[in-house]
């Protein structure tokens, strides 16, 4: 019954038991599956932008003629238009389009620092990690910063119908729009901004573990990878976002 | 040259490791914060087993109320204190209970009960595996679980009542605090409690999916796989994927109650006065539960497919009836699952074009479900049935199933759902199809496994006695409710004898009632027959089933890392029972054809 009493070979195939079908460690493979299921937590967000966003009215002037209303859905670069030291002037989604050169700047460090864990060059690992965590954290600053601005508003503000003005957003009014325009904006970025922030801490951790020569007596750079994989979904993300709130 | 020293003693103790584990655990490492595979499976299952006692026990209570309305429950007041006003049960404690039953059933008992236990149990027994690939968020799984269900259990106990507004909270109800006392601080401790409970899942999930691919032994392929372990490994994916939403959708809701968002909300009147949220929709949240609610319907009754149909073959001592059919249907309804939601949502006034394309899909469904069902009776026709306890149970999961499905057929279709949604016969389908199916499945699995999980058996008499209680009631229970259901009889209504269409059928609610407490008093003799058997029962052999699976090669109290020596390998199907030319009526997956010549069929000479 036992195997030792016959030298009969079972199947070796891919599928066959016994390997790594997929050519990859359990640890990849969680997190790719945990990065599947966090898509879904994005893309049920952003399906919920979509509807809302469908279910107000478009705003259907022409753009130059542009007021901030409640009655239609704002246009996204009138909206973020701002730049640090840049007061009242119009540069249409000129911060947003730096935050997002930043974030996939730091895409590139973290492949740099994966290619350097696969030479098993510990100084380029690290040199390459506090490019990406430094990136990460001039994103975050970044979306501090415009936050900020979407919360204290603009100088003219919204006329409301009984002739007072309201200033910045918060989650439950709305100088640029609808009160779900601030809602949702408030909610997805901050998701993604958390994610962001997770990954910082996580590229952190694996930062210290690097310059401890954790990773070189293991042998192995894999953990440099998982973190890897995480960051650049979570720049891809960024992307979906970006699309949704600023360019459609 | 330290570095060296410490990587080689690294990699001895893996190798180590990877043997067997001789390290001394304490009582803590051992029993609570355990990361073996079994002792965390069992602790799901005590925990499944508690939480099936409370929601059993809710239902009581509401039963009481409906079967007599016009009863006074004095006597409840010793447990029920306040909520007796009167000696009447209080119309909204009667919400918050059938609000918790559901929760109860579904999340707490037959999603981590289920899934948790028969999951962590079988997959690295019945692959090969010395454990989950890993250890510790497993662990971490069990105890983010454990912290869900103490909080759930805590809103039990304050003072404006646990979650109140259906278990499927849809807001504007459960959105607004002053809506009712069960919108209040129970409903945030049950989306706290929640949010909790999907991260258990989702760690739990990566686990047995990855454990799945990629720790099964030598010659074990996937179509050498025991239906269990692609039962829980669809599950696993079906969680994985729908859960998130669920996740996203209770985080706005969490905005909009405690953080004046108005994602779900939008002119509203509460008491005369104009709440400020506009722009939202409630209907999203609608759109949002459903596409994790119905998924989890089948992750709520996968598992028991994989295990009914693993102990009807064992015990009708066939092969499983098409196999791969089997796989096939399994994958098909997990896809169909998917896209099936709002046929839950027909009466919300949807574009009934919409409506029929969800009706088209959800009547798919009908086809790999019926597949299944042929294949079942296909392994029982004319075979050597042995009638054990959990056999029982798998034939019986059979018939509810049937009996569950059918009438789903019938909801499915938009039209006729206008005069049946949110009767007593959608009660009565769901309960019969995936509450009471996926019960008997789990109770399949335990009277199956127990002798592997605890060395014992169970007892056989208490076992039968337990089985016909609880299948008559089952049927006492839920087969009037299609009839009520039917004349129109609304579901969460507190008292109906105000309304003289309803009034014949108070006898009927009372029958229903008292078979209910039937059911539930039979639940007490196998609470006695699992806690005795795990101290006194008769003494297990290694395989006492004569079972083809790997599980049942282990010692008869698997220790940590399951298999003393080398495990085994794999060199044919889990279904080679009563071959014939065989010496015995079953060939274990770890016999190599070499050692079966007299019983191979031609092809399989090759592989001698």
């Amino acid at each position: 019954m036992s195997t030792s009493t016959t030298l009969e070979a079972p199947k070796t195939g891919t599928w066959d038991g016994g390997n790594e079908p997929l050519k990859a460690s359990y640890g990849k493979l969680m997190m790719w599956f945990f990065l599947l299921s966090d898509a879904f937590t994005f893309g049920a967000l952003l399906i919920v932008y979509g509807l809302s966003r469908h279910s107000h009215l478009p705003y259907t002037g022409s753009p130059d003629d542009f007021t901030f209303s409640t009655e239609w859905w704002p246009i996204p670069e009138k909206v973020f238009n701002a730049f640090p030291g840049f007061h009242g002037v119009d540069l249409p989604l000129a911060f947003v389009a730096l935050m997002t050169m930043i974030l996939i700047l730091s895409s590139v460090t973290m492949v740099l620092a994966v290619e350097a864990g696969h030479r098993m060059d510990k100084n380029d690992v690290q040199k390459w990690l506090m490019w990406t965590i430094l990136f990460g954290g001039i994103f975050l600053g970044c979306q501090a910063w415009e936050w900020a601005h979407f919360i204290s508003g603009t100088d003219e503000g919204m006329l409301l119908a009984d002739g007072t003005r309201i200033f910045g957003a918060n989650l439950t009014m709305n100088q640029y729009g609808p009160p779900l325009f601030a809602d949702l904006f408030f909610f997805i970025t901050g998701f993604h901004g958390t994610h962001v922030f997770s990954g910082v801490v996580l590229l952190v951790m694996v930062f210290i573990n690097t310059v401890n020569g954790v990773y070189h007596k293991r042998g192995h750079y894999e953990m440099v990878e998982k973190v890897g994989l995480y960051w650049h979904f979570v720049d891809l993300v960024w992307v979906f976002v970006f699309t949704f709130f600023y360019l459609i | 040259m330290s570095s060296t020293d410490i990587s080689l003693n690294k990699d001895v103790h893996h190798a180590h490791d990877e043997h067997d584990h001789h390290h001394d655990q304490n009582f803590f490492e051992k029993y609570i914060f355990s990361q073996d595979h079994k002792v965390i499976a069992k602790q799901f299952l005590f925990a499944g087993i508690f939480w099936g006692f409370v929601g059993g026990f809710l239902s009581i209570i509401f039963r009481l109320q409906l079967g007599w309305p016009e009863a006074t429950f004095t006597f409840l007041e010793p447990i029920l204190g306040n909520w007796i006003v009167n000696g009447k049960l209080d119309p909204e404690f009667y919400l918050a209970l059938v609000t918790m039953h559901g929760t109860i059933m579904v999340f707490f008992v037959l999603t981590a009960g289920l899934s948790g236990t028969f999951s962590n149990f079988l997959i690295p027994l019945q692959i090969g595996a010395r454990d989950m690939a890993s250890g510790f968020m497993n662990m971490l799984s069990f105890w983010i679980f454990f912290l869900a269900s103490v909080i759930m259990f805590i809103s039990l106990f304050i003072e404006t009542g646990p979650a109140g507004g259906g278990w499927t909270v849809y807001p504007p109800l459960s959105a607004l605090p002053q809506a009712i006392s069960g919108s209040a601080m129970g409903m945030t401790l049950w989306l706290v409690s929640m949010a909790l409970f999907i991260v258990s899942q989702l760690l739990g999930g990566v686990n047995y999916i990855t454990t799945v691919i990629n720790l099964r032994t030598k010659g074990m392929s996937m179509t050498k796989l025991p239906l269990t372990i692609w039962a829980f490994f669809l599950t696993a994916i079906l969680g994985l994927l729908s859960f998130p939403v669920l996740f996203s959708a209770a985080l706005l809701l969490i905005f909009d109650r405690s953080f004046g968002t108005s994602f779900y909300l939008s002119d509203i009147y509460i008491a005369g006065e104009a709440l400020a949220h506009t722009g939202g929709s409630a209907i999203l949240f609608q759109h949002l539960f459903w596409f994790l609610g119905h998924p989890e319907v089948y992750i709520v009754i996968l598992p028991t497919f994989g295990i009914v149909s693993e102990v009807i073959a064992t015990n009708s001592r066939k092969p499983i009836f098409g196999y791969r059919a089997m796989i096939g249907s399994m994958l098909g309804i997990s896809l169909l699952s998917f896209v099936v939601w709002a046929h839950h949502m027909f009466v919300t006034g949807m574009n009934p074009f919409l409506g029929s394309v969800f009706m088209f899909l959800t009547l798919i469904i009908a086809v790999p479900s019926a597949v299944k069902v042929f294949n079942w009776l296909a392994t029982l026709w004319r075979g050597n049935i042995r009638f054990t306890t959990a056999m029982m149970f798998a034939i019986a999961f059979v018939s509810l199933f049937i009996s569950g499905g059918l009438t789903g057929i019938i909801l499915g279709n938009s039209a006729l759902d206008i005069q049946l949604h949110d009767t007593y016969f959608v009660i009565a389908h769901f309960h019969l199809v995936m509450g009471a199916a996926a019960f008997f499945g789990m109770f399949c699995g335990i009277y199956h496994w127990f002798p592997k999980m605890f060395g014992r058996m169970m007892d056989e008499k208490l076992g039968f006695v337990h089985f016909w209680l609880t299948f008559l009631s089952a049927y006492l229970v839920f087969m009037p409710m299609h009839y009520i259901g039917i004349a129109g009889f609304p579901r969460r209504y507190y008292s109906w004898t105000g309304f003289d269409a309803f009034n014949t059928f108070t006898d009927l609610n009372s029958f229903i009632s008292i078979a209910a407490i039937m059911g539930f008093a039979a639940q007490l003799i196998f609470l006695f027959n699992f806690i005795y058997s795990i101290f006194k029962g008769r003494r297990a052999t290694a395989n006492p089933w004569h079972s083809n699976t790997l599980e049942w090669t282990t010692p008869v109290n698997p220790g940590h890392g399951n298999w003393p020596g080398e495990i085994p390998t794999v060199y044919r199907w889990p279904y080679d029972y009563s071959k014939p030319g065989a010496a015995e009526d079953y060939i274990p997956q770890n016999v190599p054809f070499s050692q079966t010549q007299s019983s191979n069929l031609p092809y399989e000479r090759d592989l001698e």
